[in-house]
């Protein structure tokens, strides 16, 4: 059992404020993505849970168990590097031996676990090579297995595949999910691509300006998102914001249109809306098309509405030109509204 | 001029430089030790060899930097380590230790030996304390050990710093992301320096050794200074055949045998501290 909870973690950098009061669980077992632009303070979080780095303040617990004052040997944890780390003066058997030896488990206990994990990631014919030998992907395969051959309660990945290339990015992502669901560890990673998150993640945590604005289910995070930067920040392309103005009854006015919103103190709100939750008919908010974007499965529509862009991805069978002026109505149920000063969902 | 040709001029200076400065007086000096009046011949190494105090030359030669060489490696290396983590200062620190480099043998030879006479340093504050009554003769010739470990003692203040400066830099070029690792994966301070710093440092130290050993068999002034002929070493023994007993011949035979030494200690750490192809950092 290796539940992670972090409590009223902060971290600052001379004067510059890294983390505000970061309060997370992770549960045991559940792949947590920390998500966000570089800069928000997720590499920071993610090296004070491995203790690479120490808290301000707060108190970091893995397993029931006070970390924040252990060294990072002592926490049960293993972690893959961003740029991998692998020793290069040691063979690959050694990088995946490492850990194991410093724990000076038997001979044959460390021969078993090595072969096992190299299998695994498919890399037993490299064992005698050097970390020079290897391509990038193979060595990111190294930093994996000798994570794994620690059987370790908790993983820890500092964005593992940003060095890749794009095709073998998406064939890795594939098969680190698989090799962690199997594992059955608990696992943190840390990564600035969204879609990564989205297809590996139990829970994606958003993060931005050292704060967490979201923690939830990717589906949840995708269609609910609980701040305007949730929104804009996953997605691709993002959500569309339209500035709301009360109508009174209920209801809001949208680029000329008025819709049904939700009761809220304010006169102003911002709507929002995905891309794909639109659709072209008689009615809806007015949109006059800049760029056409054929991409097969659909296609993606740049328009300008009331001066400010909005993307819309429709059928690939709408006969649809620069210039043209649509009419785009909203899915209801997709609909959501956000306060324009604090930027949270209403 | 063509691309391909450029290189070799450019080199050609030097290369000159090394033939008539290296090459033909090493020719020479080889020359010498090995031929008489009827050509070749073994006749001066027999002399040298013969002679009594040549196997005691060779002897303390190799014992002192048996001796030197680790105890600077060991104190390059804490120091060094201290150095690297440091997160301000470090270079005043540098500039600090490697005054002594800035003295010649002969200098840093005085400064001991002003240490360690009988009217020197040493006896006036063991005098002045009261731990004793009158100055001790440490450097006599019954006390050739004495002499050896005053030797060992100013070599060492002498030339670490510049075994440090080597570390220094080569630890500057291990990247932190290793120590991390390792640190992750269960190793503590003491095995992060044994598992990471120390194989990873090959080069730096295959370069600093080979160079702190050649030295060390040329060691010369600081011996003189300290021991005169009591400790007998082999850069003595040649000074001593040129121009105390004028035989050019015997003399360029010692050279021959530290040049031999020389070769065969810098293949040795050429192999012990060779780093496996693709095993760099």
């Amino acid at each position: 059992m290796a539940e992670i909870v972090i409590k009223k973690v902060a971290k600052s950098f001379g004067g510059f404020h890294a983390l505000h009061s970061i309060d997370l669980t992770i549960a045991d077992q559940e792949f947590m993505v920390l998500l966000g632009a570089s800069g928000c303070g997720k590499t920071t979080l993610l090296r004070i849970i491995a203790g690479l780095e120490t808290p301000s303040q707060g108190e970091v617990w893995i397993g029931g168990r006070r970390v924040d004052g252990l060294p990072p040997r002592e926490r049960g944890i293993a972690m893959v590097f961003q740029n991998y780390a692998v020793f290069p003066h040691l063979t690959v058997f050694e990088n995946i031996a490492f850990g194991l030896r410093m724990k000076k488990l038997p001979r044959q206990e460390i021969e078993r676990r090595v072969t096992r994990t190299a299998e695994l990631m498919h890399i037993e014919q490299l064992l005698k090579r050097y970390s020079g030998q290897l391509s990038g992907g193979q060595r990111q395969r190294v930093a994996v297995a000798r994570a794994l051959a620690m059987e370790p309660d908790v993983i820890l990945m500092d964005e593992p595949l940003s060095n890749l290339d794009a095709l073998l990015r998406l064939e890795m992502r594939a098969e680190l999910k698989g090799v962690l669901a199997a594992s059955k560890t608990t696992t943190i990673y840390v990564t600035h691509d969204q879609v990564e998150a989205m297809s590996l993640a139990d829970r994606i945590s958003v993060m931005n300006a050292g704060k967490i604005v979201q923690a939830a289910r990717p589906v949840e995070v995708y269609r609910n998102p609980a701040a305007r930067f949730v929104g804009s920040f996953i997605g691709n392309p993002p959500m569309n914001f339209i500035p709301a103005k009360r109508a009174g009854d209920g209801k809001w006015q949208v680029a000329g249109v008025a819709l049904d919103g939700p009761q809220a103190s304010r006169d102003r709100l911002e709507f929002a809306i995905r891309p794909e939750d639109v659709t072209v008919g008689a009615e809806g908010i007015p949109a006059t098309v800049r760029v056409v974007e054929p991409l097969g499965v659909h296609t993606l529509l740049t328009c300008e509405v009331e001066g400010a862009l909005f993307r819309a991805v429709v059928e690939s069978d709408l006969a649809v030109t620069p210039g043209d002026t649509l009419r785009l109505a909203p899915k209801p149920d997709r609909v959501r509204w956000f306060d324009p000063e604090s930027g949270m969902a209403v | 001029m063509h691309p391909k040709v450029l290189p070799y001029v450019l080199l050609l200076p030097a290369t000159l430089f090394l033939l008539v400065f290296f090459v033909y007086p090493f020719v020479q000096i080889a020359l010498l030790a090995f031929t008489g009046a009827e050509g070749f011949t073994l006749q001066h190494v027999q002399t040298m060899a013969s002679h009594w105090k040549f196997k005691a030359a060779l002897g303390w030669t190799l014992l002192l930097a048996a001796v030197v060489v680790p105890i600077q490696l060991m104190l390059a290396l804490s120091m060094a380590t201290i150095v690297s983590k440091l997160e301000s200062g470090r270079s005043s620190i540098l500039y600090i230790f490697s005054i002594p480099l800035g003295l010649s043998d002969l200098a840093s030879g005085i400064i001991w030996l002003a240490i360690f006479e009988q009217s020197g340093f040493l006896n006036s504050l063991l005098v002045g304390l009261g731990i004793i009554e009158r100055p001790i003769l440490f450097l006599g010739y019954q006390n050739v050990w004495v002499i050896f470990a005053a030797v060992v003692i100013a070599e060492a203040w002498r030339a670490t710093a510049i075994v440090m400066v080597i570390l220094v830099s080569g630890m500057g070029l291990i990247p932190k992301e290793y120590y991390e690792a390792a640190e992750v994966f269960g190793a503590g301070p003491w095995k992060r320096f044994v598992k990471i710093t120390l194989p990873l440092l090959r080069p730096s130290l295959q370069t600093a050794l080979i160079l702190r050993t050649l030295l060390a068999f040329e060691v010369f002034a600081v011996v003189i200074t300290l021991g005169g002929t009591t400790l007998p070493v082999l850069m003595g023994e040649t000074f001593q055949w040129q121009f105390a007993l004028q035989d050019r011949h015997v003399a360029s035979a010692y050279a021959m045998v530290i040049l031999a030494i020389s070769i065969a200690a810098t293949l040795f750490y050429l192999w012990a501290l060779r780093v496996p192809k693709g095993a760099k950092i």
